[in-house]
């Protein structure tokens, strides 16, 4: 007799913690939202590898694509060095900026990828990892693309293709300024 | 005048001195509880006092810094929370969605106490409010019978 009164139980007991790991074993675990999206991009002053200096104030009017790389980041920042050069020429005239931003690296090893890929945007290193924090980097590659406002709108984990960089730009560029 | 110039000197070595003691006033312990709390962002459940990683050894800089700059233990974690999420806090927030971390297993606990309650006074119960199994009066008979004997052996 107990035992039927309490024939729910099991149920009532199973039923939401296999909904809970249903739930749970169904989200990426990697995949966490930015708190940074929408809200001001944090100001950033750095010497590039060129020895000139660069901030994010004197950006500001223009779109940008901040890169978050290391030369140790096999394959992703490989894989992505090609398009940051090739977006980086296609829109360059067209109010963007491309940055690049060198974290936990060597120097040495970082110009001889930046030498590899023959890039000519801007990029330099990030040696306390100030801007990394700021920026809420967990690893790289990561890429943030910031408004003509200068607040960010975008972050992409992992590799930027060219779609990806052309969609976000696109976008960002129709705005009004 | 050269008492003048060792006068300087020593001016200037004590003002070195003490600027050197208070850029050094942060404390390393308060910079390890604050890393305790935070998690390392490139390791897999490891705060950032505990990883020897390059970028909890970075983030440990941060924290001094800010510290040295003037801001609260607090202050510094709510940096990282503003720039990271909940997500860099070791122990989620008890309030909000995260609230439920906390208080869950304890609601589990009550429940399942009351439950264990229910089931043990019933079963303490049972023998009390069972009717007796159906005997065959023959049998009835029989084992009366016996039993008597039993009592004159």
């Amino acid at each position: 007799m107990s035992a039927s009164r309490l024939r729910w139980a099991i149920p009532a007991a199973v039923v939401p913690v296999l909904l809970l790991l249903a739930y749970g074993f169904r989200t990426d675990p990697r995949e966490i939202p930015s708190p940074l999206l929408g809200r001001p991009a944090t100001a950033f002053s750095l010497t590039t590898f060129s020895g000139t200096a660069l901030s994010l104030e004197s950006l500001r009017g223009k779109v940008v694509v901040l890169n978050f790389w290391a030369s140790w980041c096999v394959p992703a920042c490989y894989e992505e060095a090609p398009t940051l050069e090739r977006t980086w020429r296609a829109y360059k005239d067209k109010g963007v900026m491309v940055v690049g931003i060198n974290i936990q690296d060597k120097e040495e090893a970082a110009r001889e990828f930046l030498r590899r890929f023959e890039h000519s945007f801007p990029n330099a290193p990030d040696p306390k990892g100030r801007v990394s924090v700021d920026y809420g980097v967990y690893g790289v590659p990561e890429t943030f693309f910031i408004d003509r406002k200068g607040r960010v709108r975008f972050k992409h984990v992992g590799a930027l293709t060219d779609d990806i960089a052309r969609r976000e730009l696109d976008a960002l560029l129709k705005e009004p300024s | 005048m050269t008492r003048g110039w060792a006068g300087a000197a020593a001016a200037v070595v004590l003002a070195v001195g003490l600027g050197w003691a208070a850029a050094a006033t942060v404390d390393e312990q308060t910079v390890h509880d604050v890393a305790t709390q935070l998690r390392c962002v490139v390791c897999q459940s490891l705060s950032v006092a505990d990883s020897p990683s390059e970028t909890a050894n970075q983030m440990r800089g941060v924290i001094r810094e800010r510290l040295a700059a003037g801001d609260s233990p607090e202050q510094v974690r709510a940096y990282f929370v503003e720039k990271y999420g909940d997500w860099i806090l070791l122990s989620p927030p008890k309030s909000g969605f995260t609230l439920l971390v906390w208080v869950v297993p304890f609601v589990a606990l009550g429940i399942g106490l009351v439950l264990v309650a229910v089931v043990v006074r019933r079963w303490s119960r049972t023998p009390q409010t069972a009717t007796p199994p159906h005997l065959d009066p023959a049998v009835r008979e029989r084992i009366r019978r016996e039993m008597s004997g039993m009592d004159k052996s």
